[in-house]
């Protein structure tokens, strides 16, 4: 601050007319340590602090070896690094009788992510787009019954869900409930609410006046959806994503009802591998195996968190 | 639905069998829920013509114009367009064009881009879409903006193109929903003008919505006021001023508007108190007979002032009230026969409040309506 003040005053008089002319302006500066600041910033810092402190164990534990770990100074930083822990963690970790550590985990979620996170989303994109611009009769009733589905407790379906699972897909002949097809439509489904509404609000918002334009101009149902929403819908996207991403990567109860052990998800993985009861204890290796696990939803934040803001704004302007 | 439009043929085409009409519509109804937007109304659109639908908001002009867009669906009637029906007509089927208040543009495409979609959508070559382009670019001088992004242009060039995207699609009916409103009051002006040179080159038929008077008065070949759904009177500029049906056009038509008298007309002879207006030379609707209670119109700026008053037919006193300097006029507000009265004057006229001012009035120049039914009598 004080650096671009001097700046600007040798400037000034380097330029004797800019300086008659220049008196200060610009509104009046604050001084940094003013109690405000020390009140405000000292809050942050403090509150920040208690949230990292654990993200900091974890970390510091991760790579200590297990003599370290014993010693009992959780806060220390390590004496040795090691990343023996994150290797077993991720192929060596026992879960019964296979020690294929997280990977296979790993794998499995990335073959339930991908199919749910496209197909809810392209399901909720098409309702919520049908529902703001193309209103049928009973629309507002149909999305209505929609949204109380997002109120309904998941543990009450479970079951229900299980029964649906199995004979459907006996009478389709393909295996549903315990194969990673069942968790994806289940996903899917209760993906639906929350998307659809993300995505209704948002259409909602578009003027008419453009959704006219482009029906004059002869574009149908899906020509209007793909060449004119769907380019101007970005940041409702990436929102959309982000949900899908972290919802369905951290789903551990759905994983757990509707797979079999050899297609368990990771968080379901993880789970047993830090829970088994054989052995003793690595709280390095459960450390290593909890951070790997998170590692794709903090990946996501990270690289989305601005757009995420700007398109949660968008989509709350109109109901 | 078995007709469709073929976007290659040129409005010139299909003119023969419509008999000069470019849009009919035959007792059109639109209700939503229990509200009647539209009733029993019905219009013809010459060809060629700059017909304006001008009224108050909810008087059912925008709701016209979208029925006959084909962006709402009628209750009931018909809407035929070069003589063919296109009641149950997609909107891109009917063979018309479409220019919006918020201009509509598409905002990721370019100006070119803009332009061509529509195109696109009907499958023209290559070829074809890049000549319409270019021709409907030059017409309206946007071919410097071409690659723009409708974000980088101002309000009157977005206008420009979005009069250009219903310029290349080579339609027969232009519709164009308040295009000006969003635009600020010099700029109104100048495109205002652009639109009528626009029209007096293309000489397409031309449907404009509008509930700016000026902007109707100086665009129309034919004004149509709305009110409550239904057509008040459907005329020239000139008629509609100077002979309007009924009381509503009167009083709508007119800035400042028309001053009204209530009274009793004796054979062709208007009395109010001791005011008594014999209406020489008023051209009557249907001659009077006996004695009836009657409203008579004159117009601020028909009333006679200054060194004219003395050759005037009429002749009467107000005391201003309330003068309003505005440069070009002068607007006086006083009371005549116990009621409001405005009368607009020269802009140098020399007129305090608490003046005596000498008036006239041309019978002539006079409305009068059935004090009963608002007519025109």
């Amino acid at each position: 601050m004080s650096d671009i003040g001097m700046l600007n005053t040798v400037k000034a008089a380097e330029d004797p007319v800019r300086r008659v002319l220049d008196g200060p302006r610009g509104a009046r500066p604050k001084r940094t340590f003013s109690r405000t600041n020390i009140f405000l910033y000292g809050t942050l810092i403090v509150v920040a602090l208690y949230y990292l402190l654990p993200l900091y164990v974890m970390l510091v534990t991760s790579v200590k070896g297990m003599p370290e770990i014993r010693a009992g100074n959780v806060f220390a930083p390590p004496l040795e690094i090691t990343f023996q822990p994150w290797v077993k963690a991720w192929a060596e970790a026992c879960t019964g009788v296979n020690c294929e550590g997280l990977s296979r985990g790993f794998w499995n979620s990335v073959r339930i992510l991908i199919p749910s996170v496209l197909l809810s989303i392209s399901i909720a994109l098409v309702s919520g787009y049908t529902l703001s611009k193309w209103k049928f009769k009973g629309s507002e009733v149909f999305f209505t019954i929609l949204i109380v589905g997002a109120f309904i407790p998941y543990q009450v379906m479970l079951y229900p869900i299980v029964i649906i699972l199995r004979d459907v897909g006996n009478f389709l002949g393909v295996q549903l409930f315990g194969s990673l097809t069942g968790l994806v439509l289940v996903h899917s489904v209760f993906g639906m609410p929350i998307l659809t509404l993300l995505f209704r609000n948002y259409f909602a918002s578009i003027p008419e006046e453009l959704f006219k334009a482009a029906r004059v101009d002869g574009a149908g149902f899906w020509g209007i959806l793909f060449r004119i929403m769907l380019p101007m819908s970005l940041p409702i996207l990436v929102v959309a994503i982000i949900l899908q991403v972290t919802g369905i990567w951290n789903d551990f109860l759905f994983g757990v009802v509707y797979t079999r052990a050899d297609s368990y998800p990771m968080t379901v993985q993880l789970n047993n591998i830090v829970n088994s009861v054989q052995g003793i204890k690595e709280y390095n290796v459960n450390m290593a195996a909890t951070l790997l696990t998170g590692l794709v939803p903090l990946f996501v934040y990270f690289v989305s968190g601005k757009l995420f803001v700007r398109g949660i704004a968008a989509g709350a302007v109109k109901g | 639905m078995t007709m469709t439009a073929d976007p290659q043929s040129r409005p010139a085409d299909r003119t023969a069998a419509s008999g000069g009409h470019s849009v009919e519509i035959r007792d059109l109804d639109l209700q939503f829920g229990a509200v009647k937007v539209l009733q029993k109304l019905n219009l013809d659109v010459h060809e060629g013509e700059f017909l304006v639908l001008l009224g108050s908001s909810g008087c059912g002009k925008s709701t016209l114009l979208n029925c006959i867009a084909g962006l709402l669906e009628p209750t009931d009637g018909q809407i035929f367009i070069k003589g063919r029906n296109v009641t149950w007509e997609e909107p891109s089927n009917r063979g018309i064009g479409m220019v919006f208040q918020s201009y509509a543009l598409y905002p990721q495409m370019s100006v070119r881009g803009n332009l061509s979609f529509g195109l696109k959508n009907a499958r023209f070559s290559r070829d074809e879409i890049e000549r319409r382009v270019s021709r409907a670019a030059e017409i309206l001088q946007i071919q410097p903006l071409l690659d723009r992004k409708p974000g980088a242009l101002s309000g009157g060039q977005r206008q420009r193109v979005a009069i250009g995207r219903a310029l290349v699609r080579d339609v027969d009916v232009f519709l164009f929903d308040e295009p000006l409103s969003n635009l600020d009051a010099k700029l109104r002006a100048d495109l205002r003008v652009e639109l009528k040179r626009l029209h007096s080159r293309l000489r397409n038929t031309m449907i404009y919505v509008t509930h700016d008077q000026v902007e109707a008065m100086t665009l129309a070949d034919r004004i149509a006021i709305m009110k409550g759904g239904e057509i008040m009177q459907l005329a020239s500029p000139d008629e509609i001023y100077n002979r309007p049906k009924n009381r509503y056009v009167a009083d709508f038509i007119g800035s400042p508007s028309m001053n009204f008298l209530e009274g009793q007309l004796q054979g062709e002879t208007f009395r109010k108190d001791d005011l008594s207006l014999p209406m020489v030379g008023y051209d009557w609707a249907s001659r009077p007979q006996g004695e009836r209670g009657a409203i008579v119109g004159i117009r601020p700026e028909h009333v006679i002032t200054g060194e004219l008053v003395a050759g005037a037919p009429v002749r009467a006193e107000v005391v201003a009230d309330v003068v309003e300097p505005m440069g070009s006029d002068t607007l006086v507000w006083g009371t005549l026969g116990g009621e409001a009265f405005r009368i607009r004057m020269d802009g140098n006229a020399r007129v305090k409040e608490g003046d005596r001012l000498p008036i006239g009035i041309d019978p002539s120049r006079a409305s009068l309506f059935d004090s009963r039914t608002e007519l025109r009598l």
